[in-house]
């Protein structure tokens, strides 16, 4: 899994709505949003992470390049009703943190061009429902750099002798570094299981008032 | 060889104990890696902000005082003032001093108006959804479990079950159910297996048995490092005098001291409480609570990073009615390190959950909300005919919950409810048995015309026989 989040923009949720004319009365109960990738980029998703706000279940379509066809996209449909809330009428899952993994769609979903969330809650009781913080991480590509971290690709090649110059001396350093090794190990060894719990510090505990959050 | 074995053995105990820890861990709701430490406490921000304001409103509160009085939070106790506490330790009980300054932070039925007012800002409060919604006080569309769940989620309960509060009665002969449970119950504090005596204290445990069993679920061992752990609280009692030790002091004067069952124990819930207040262990389980300790500063260093503090020790600021959560205990262990261990364990894994406002099945609002669903739905006309005469319900089955009964029932019976508090780790028993109650006196609460005759009806608790009436409940109600 790479850490960090691919670029992308969240487009606003547009409602599903029957008639042309919105009424107050009735609310809508599927809203659909779409994220794209800068500069019409195709990617390979690995993980689609997002908060829950009240969305009862969730499709995910994907559209992707056609491999038959040069220049041409169709849509797939990665994911299909999923249930975000056990009972759209009551609170458990409306506002819980979701992962959907790769392995779990029902296609692999390899050159995306576009990621299309349909969002669905057929209770009534709620005023409003959406997804928030949709992050998609990719995976990491099989040339690309990501896989190793950064420390390792500046490691200075073997035959090249590095600067030392301006350091201590390497074995005075390895050797200092043993004793506190060794002291560490100790502690490890002596410490108990139960915490000191103190509460005062330095033997203090005089409090006057309590301080507001 | 035996000896080889029996240590063994020991470590397998341990293990057993430890694995037990870890299940209970995973038994709290899995975090997500990306949500914040605070979707740990409480995934609903609208309950998380309600309690906070709630905890300003404490904090307030004891701020004034605190002013009002002109006393500190808490200050060190000169070397005169730390012998004479030693040498009182144990009759703390007899000393009586002048209170009558000093008043409860709050009571169980403010925090009921809080409970009242809670209000999911997303959902649809308005006139015609409200036609469909229930006639309780509690509007918070959180899930609850209806009888046919609970006759899932409790199966031990039912008929066909034996149960100890039922079937040890003396007409009943020990060989159908008693005598067989008891044997059973031994070795299973003999084998020291925690998951087994969890779900041995379903159908109930044997007095004799108790107090093992308990400390057994609990997995609280009695090693020499606990009873050092309460030492050490002791001797923090002792160097330092904190403000709430007042409002402790007062609690256990006005409950449990005027309590028929329990005032020979004052001494030891001076005791416990005092310990409990400084022991920084308690913090950790604010990381699956709801509520947020109270912060100050050392002297005048306000503002001051690394001169902060919690205040009290533990972060728990009691209230009217708290040290009813240590009294039942009292009549299971008499070493009083042992006593706090349960206490403690008992505290923070279902106690806190009944001031704190959060969306936990075992919470106070879940509980409230499905003591009203219960009754709304079984007993329709009851829950109307109250209503209508300006009695809700909840008004008055709130301070049992809050307590998880205790002080309300006669104390055998009261352990009775406990066992299976503790054997299904849940508070839910609670809101069934509130509901129980009702359905009771259903016959008697239709002929009240007024609240106060409503709980002139359920005053007295003490009578009732907790197990027949959950049974009758829960698996006979006609669904």
């Amino acid at each position: 899994m790479t850490d960090t989040p691919a670029a992308c923009t969240v487009k606003a949720a547009v409602a599903l709505e029957l008639g042309e004319t919105v009424t107050d009365q009735s609310r809508p109960g599927v809203f659909v949003t779409d994220v794209t990738f800068p500069h019409g980029q195709a990617v390979k998703i690995q993980e689609i992470s997002f908060k829950n706000y009240y969305t009862a279940f969730l499709t995910v379509r994907m559209q992707v390049r056609d491999a038959a066809q040069e220049g041409s996209c169709k849509w797939v449909t990665c994911l299909r009703n999923y249930r975000l809330m056990p009972n759209p009428h009551t609170e458990q899952g409306s506002q819980d943190y979701y992962s959907i993994y790769r392995q779990q769609m029902l296609v692999e979903p390899d050159d995306v061009t576009l990621v299309r969330f349909i969002l669905r809650q057929p209770s009534a009781s709620w005023l409003n429902f959406t997804l928030e913080e949709i992050k998609l991480y990719l995976c990491p590509g099989e040339d690309s750099e990501k896989e190793v971290p950064a420390w390792l690709s500046h490691l200075t090649p073997v035959d090249q002798p590095p600067d030392l110059q301006g350091l201590p001396d390497p074995q005075s350093v390895s050797s200092s570094i043993q004793q506190m090794w060794a002291l560490t190990e100790v502690m490890q060894t002596q410490q108990t299981a139960a915490p000191i719990g103190r509460f005062d510090v330095d033997g203090c505990y005089d409090v006057k008032l309590l301080s507001y959050m | 060889m035996r000896e080889c074995k029996q240590r063994a053995l020991g470590g397998y105990r341990k293990r057993k104990c430890y694995l037990r820890y870890i299940f209970f861990l995973f038994s709290l709701p899995p975090g997500h890696t990306a949500a914040p430490p605070q979707h740990m406490k409480e995934p609903l921000a609208y309950m998380r902000k309600a309690q906070a304001s709630w905890e300003n409103r404490i904090l307030k509160s004891l701020n004034s005082m605190c002013t009002e009085l002109g006393v500190p939070l808490a200050h060190k106790r000169s070397t005169q003032e730390q012998k004479e506490l030693i040498n009182k330790w144990n009759e703390m009980g007899t000393d009586e001093p002048d209170l009558s300054h000093f008043r409860p932070v709050y009571a169980p039925k403010d925090f009921l108006e809080v409970l009242i007012s809670l209000r999911n800002p997303n959902h649809d409060c308005s006139e015609q959804a409200n036609s469909r919604s229930h006639w309780g006080l509690i509007q918070v569309p959180l899930g609850v479990r209806d009888i046919p769940e609970m006759r899932e989620a409790f199966p031990e309960l039912g008929m066909m079950t034996g149960q100890l509060g039922i079937d040890d009665h003396t007409q009943v002969p020990p060989d159908l159910f008693e005598t067989e449970h008891v044997r059973v119950g031994k070795r299973v504090v003999n084998e020291q297996d925690s998951a087994a005596a969890q779900q041995y204290s379903r159908q109930g445990c044997p007095t004799g048995l108790r107090a093992d069993l308990w400390a057994l679920i609990l997995n609280c061992t009695n090693e020499p490092e606990d009873v050092m752990h309460y030492e050490q609280l002791k001797s923090a009692v002792i160097i330092h005098d904190l403000l709430v030790d007042n409002l402790i002091y007062k609690d256990v004067k006005l409950t449990a001291s005027n309590d028929d069952y329990y005032f020979v124990f004052e001494d030891y819930l001076y005791q416990v409480l005092l310990c409990f207040s400084r022991d920084t262990a308690v913090l950790e389980h604010f990381s699956y609570n709801s509520a947020t300790p109270p912060k100050s500063y050392i002297k005048d260093k306000q503002g001051v990073e690394d001169f902060t503090v919690v205040y009290p020790p533990n972060g728990v600021i009691p209230f009217h009615g708290f040290s009813m959560y240590v009294a039942p205990l009292c009549f299971l262990y008499n070493e009083p390190a042992r006593l706090y261990r349960v206490f403690r364990e008992m505290y923070v894994r279902y106690f806190f959950r009944l001031h704190s406002i959060s969306s936990s099945p075992s919470g106070i609002v879940s509980l409230c909300l499905q003591f009203e669903k219960l009754l709304q739905t079984h007993l329709p006309q009851l829950f109307y005919h109250l209503r209508e005469i300006g009695a809700q319900p909840l008004r008055i089955a709130f301070k049992w919950m809050v307590r998880a009964f205790s002080g309300y029932l006669s104390t055998d019976q009261l352990l009775l409810l406990w066992d299976r508090i503790l054997g299904y780790d849940s508070l839910e028993i609670v809101a069934a048995l509130a509901a129980a109650v009702f359905a009771f006196r259903a016959e008697n609460l239709m002929e009240v015309m007024s609240l106060a005759a409503a709980e002139a009806v359920l005053a007295d608790l003490s009578t009732l026989k907790v197990m027949p009436l959950l049974q009758i409940f829960l698996f006979a109600t006609a669904i």
